[in-house]
């Protein structure tokens, strides 16, 4: 349950809604519409999401946690609470930078040099949108396995190799990469974190499509990429570090990212309206879903008022991501299943134009994206439970001598 | 080493609180105690045990209002203290009586209760009867008829799955008045356990160290508590906070669970190394991690409720009734799994943890009641919102 505002909480709020009502349309209810997952629709979310936050940057709110010297409010956690929860009343293109901003930004507060976090205005203002160059056909799970070679040429890093599953890479100016420039020595030791641009011969983007058709990730080809050596944060060698600070910090943002989803109420009146609730076995599995979306909410709001009082929170993310993955998609299949034959068709066909059919087809987004389910049990099992780790084969011998599936 | 779970959701007070509990259930009441009772008395009932907690630590009368005898303190703090009787398994009344009997009786007879708790918060146990044969634990499916007027009656017939009959030295009675139906008619009304006629006899039960009983009424005679035949709402009341503190009780009972299989998980060797680094048996502990986390959290949301006044609370108690029904089944079992060939044995304590879940779980409503029931709210609040 949440707490009434302070004084200067309700202030805030009360300036919040104000500058909303003024920018943005407020959210309104209508018929559902199919998702279009076209390069075309794509590129035009794109285009808002910028203009969107060109507006709050020029209205001050940006980057409401953000120190005023790097272009932020210097406000507070519960500020950005506060602003997430009257935003999630209008209709505006959140998410598509916020997820740069929550991950690149804090890491050059944290490891950057001056000149490395004279990057950070650009990227609030949305002029410069930034993409995250991580994952490769053969470091997945095992991050610290980036085979993408990085050589120092001179006062230039320059780089060879291949990164997948990388977000928006076809809009984005920068990147920032993950590297092994050292082979010689432990995997973990010989990884750089470096910023590049992304607007350079030898940067080859092409989108992966996913199984439900979208091209929200890329495949990029990296051939004689170059960058200034000043612009690897924490120096050559030293990238582990930010790397895993960078993954802490989406970790966090995927766990308070994802708003409890009502739709269990939803499902509820249109199984009461089409007369499928006189079927006792639906009405169980509704029940179930409906509960299970009150343990999620609850379970956020415990997370949440450990942050309003400036305590940890006494339960680990993980157990939330791992929920709000595996609910998720019982509901999904449940809504499906409540459809009968109807649920064979898709789009525009389906009922309720198909987002349920959408939400079975973009599993993965969450059940692999931002870490394996499996990777988060081992977290779980690691962190919370101090359970002890499995034997490694790849903590002391030298990169180039490591066993590879290739 | 002994697994410590963070616990920044409680006030320093009431973890004061839980550790001054922990330490009176663990000197008094090890599992050893519930296990001696078990083979001893089969009774589910240690009347010394019980003594000492009422006396000494004041259990029977914590929720009871101070100016009954009681403690004062709210639903919360009796919470926390049948979550400790859980987690030990403790063979006392404790459930039945404070957060059963107690319950039902503030509920239905209100500004009269006092009379009725003094004796509870003194330590004189009580339990409530209303569950029939057909095992129906909605009071609405009630068919036992009282006879005669006015506030002393008779009472001819059964109750069954009666929890804590034989350590009750009343029992409180859920009986209609003659050709009502549903929640019309229903009444309250209290048997001494040496009234004449009655007979409660202990069932040979799957929970072990605490076994359900009949009860069974022959001519016995039996006083109103409460205006007869208007007891409804007040008995659902009552029922409906019983509800969430039998869950909270599983919390206790779920979290030991957890503690045992993690602790066991790391200190058990096979193939030169620790089971718990195999992933196989990590991941197991982690989904008890996830069960018990979403459980803590849904039956605190309805206790919570109830002492806050959240006209939702009733509501939330299905949530976590029919959360933690599953999940403690769940994980009573994976946690067996995970201690091998010895959670499998007569001598190992986890078995008698299987067994406390399959009956909390089945107790005041399976997960099939409690979901068909929030279904059937989530609906009809929409069709009111709509008219």
């Amino acid at each position: 349950m949440r707490r009434e505002d302070t004084k200067d909480e309700a202030a805030f709020r009360a300036e919040v809604r104000a500058w909303l009502e003024a920018n943005a349309k407020p959210r309104v209810a209508g018929p559902p519409q199919a998702l279009d997952h076209s390069p075309e629709a794509e590129a035009h979310h794109w285009e808002a999401a910028k203009v969107w936050q060109r507006k709050k940057y020029e209205g001050g709110w940006a980057a409401i946690t953000w120190p005023t010297e790097y272009g932020g409010r210097g406000g507070t956690p519960i500020q950005q609470m506060i602003w997430n929860e009257e935003q999630s009343h209008f209709d505006v293109p959140a998410g598509f930078i916020a997820a740069s901003l929550g991950m690149i930004g804090p890491a050059l507060m944290r490891f950057g040099t001056e000149e490395q976090k004279a990057y950070l205005p650009a990227m609030l203002r949305g002029d410069e949108v930034w993409c995250q160059l991580f994952s490769e056909p053969e470091a997945g799970s095992d991050l610290a396995a980036v085979r993408t070679r990085g050589e120092v040429d001179g006062d230039e890093l320059v780089i060879n190799g291949q990164k997948v599953w990388t977000t928006s890479a076809n809009f984005a100016e920068k990147g920032f990469i993950v590297l092994r420039t050292n082979v010689d020595v432990a995997k973990h030791d010989g990884i750089s974190f470096a910023l590049i641009d992304m607007r350079q011969p030898g940067v080859e983007v092409r989108p992966l499509v996913t199984m439900r058709g979208d091209r929200h990730f890329n495949e990029v080809f990296l051939t004689d990429v170059r960058t200034p050596l000043d612009h690897v944060v924490n120096g050559l060698d030293r990238g582990w570090p930010v790397t895993t600070f960078v993954l802490m910090n989406e970790g966090a943002f995927i766990g308070t990212s994802n708003p409890v989803d009502t739709s269990a109420t939803a499902l509820i009146r249109h199984a009461h309206e089409t007369g499928r609730l006189d079927d006792p076995v639906a009405r169980e599995r509704l029940g179930e879903a409906w509960a299970r979306e009150r343990v999620l909410g609850q379970l956020q709001d415990r997370m949440k008022g450990a942050l309003l009082d400036g305590r940890m929170p006494d339960v680990d993310g993980s157990v939330l991501k791992i929920l709000i993955a595996e609910w998720g998609h019982g509901r999904a299949e449940l809504a499906t299943w409540l459809q009968g034959a109807g649920g064979l068709l898709a789009g525009a066909d389906a009922p309720e134009a198909g987002l349920w059919q959408d939400k079975v087809l973009s599993r993965g987004l969450i059940s692999v994206g931002g870490g394996t389910l499996e990777v988060h049990r081992n977290g779980l099992g690691e962190r919370a439970l101090r359970l002890p780790k499995e034997p490694r084969f790849d903590r002391d011998a030298a990169f180039k001598d490591l066993k590879t599936s290739r | 080493m002994a697994l410590e779970l963070a616990e920044h959701n409680l006030s320093e007070e009431r973890l004061e609180f839980r550790d001054t509990l922990r330490r009176f259930f663990e000197e008094h009441a090890p599992i050893t105690e519930a296990r001696r009772v078990m083979e001893e008395e089969g009774t589910g009932h240690s009347p010394a045990l019980w003594t000492l907690a009422s006396e000494e630590m004041g259990l029977a009368g914590i929720a009871i209002p101070e100016d009954a005898g009681g403690q004062g303190f709210g639903l919360k703090e009796l919470a926390i203290a049948v979550s400790e009787a859980g987690r030990h398994l403790a063979p006392i009344p404790l459930f039945a009586s404070a957060g059963l009997a107690a319950r039902v009786v503030q509920h239905v007879a209100g500004e009269s209760a006092g009379g009725w708790l003094t004796p509870i918060a003194e330590g004189h146990a009580a339990t409530v009867a209303w569950v029939e044969a057909d095992g129906d634990w909605d009071p609405a499916a009630t068919t036992l008829e009282v006879e005669g007027a006015g506030d002393d009656v008779t009472l001819e017939g059964e109750k069954h799955f009666v929890l804590a009959a034989g350590a009750a030295e009343r029992i409180f009675v859920v009986a209609r008045e003659p050709g009502t139906h549903c929640d019309e008619g229903l009444g309250l009304f209290v048997v001494e356990d040496d009234a004449p006629g009655l007979v409660v006899e202990c069932r040979e039960s799957v929970d072990l160290t605490r076994p359900v009983w009949t009860v069974r009424f022959d001519g016995t005679p039996a006083k109103a508590v409460g205006p007869r035949g208007a007891a409804a709402s007040g008995i659902r009341a009552g029922l409906d906070e019983a509800t969430a503190l039998l869950c909270a009780e599983m919390e206790g009972g779920m979290r030991r669970v957890l503690e045992t299989a993690v602790d066991y998980a790391g200190d058990r060797f096979q193939f030169s190394r620790p089971i718990g680094s195999f992933q196989a048996v990590k991941h197991k502990c982690a989904d008890l991690l996830i069960d018990y986390e979403g459980s803590r959290t849904a039956s605190d949301g309805a206790v919570v409720a109830f002492d806050e006044g959240d006209p939702e609370a009733s509501i939330l108690t299905s949530v976590a009734k029919s959360h933690l029904g599953p999940a403690y089944v769940r994980m009573a079992t994976e946690s067996g799994q995970i201690q091998g060939g010895v959670g499998y044995t007569w001598e190992y304590d986890a078995h008698l943890f299987f067994r406390r879940a399959l009956a909390s779980k089945a107790i005041l409503g399976d997960e099939s009641t409690h979901r068909d029931r929030l279904a059937r709210h989530v609906a009809r609040e929409l069709e009111g919102g709509q008219a």
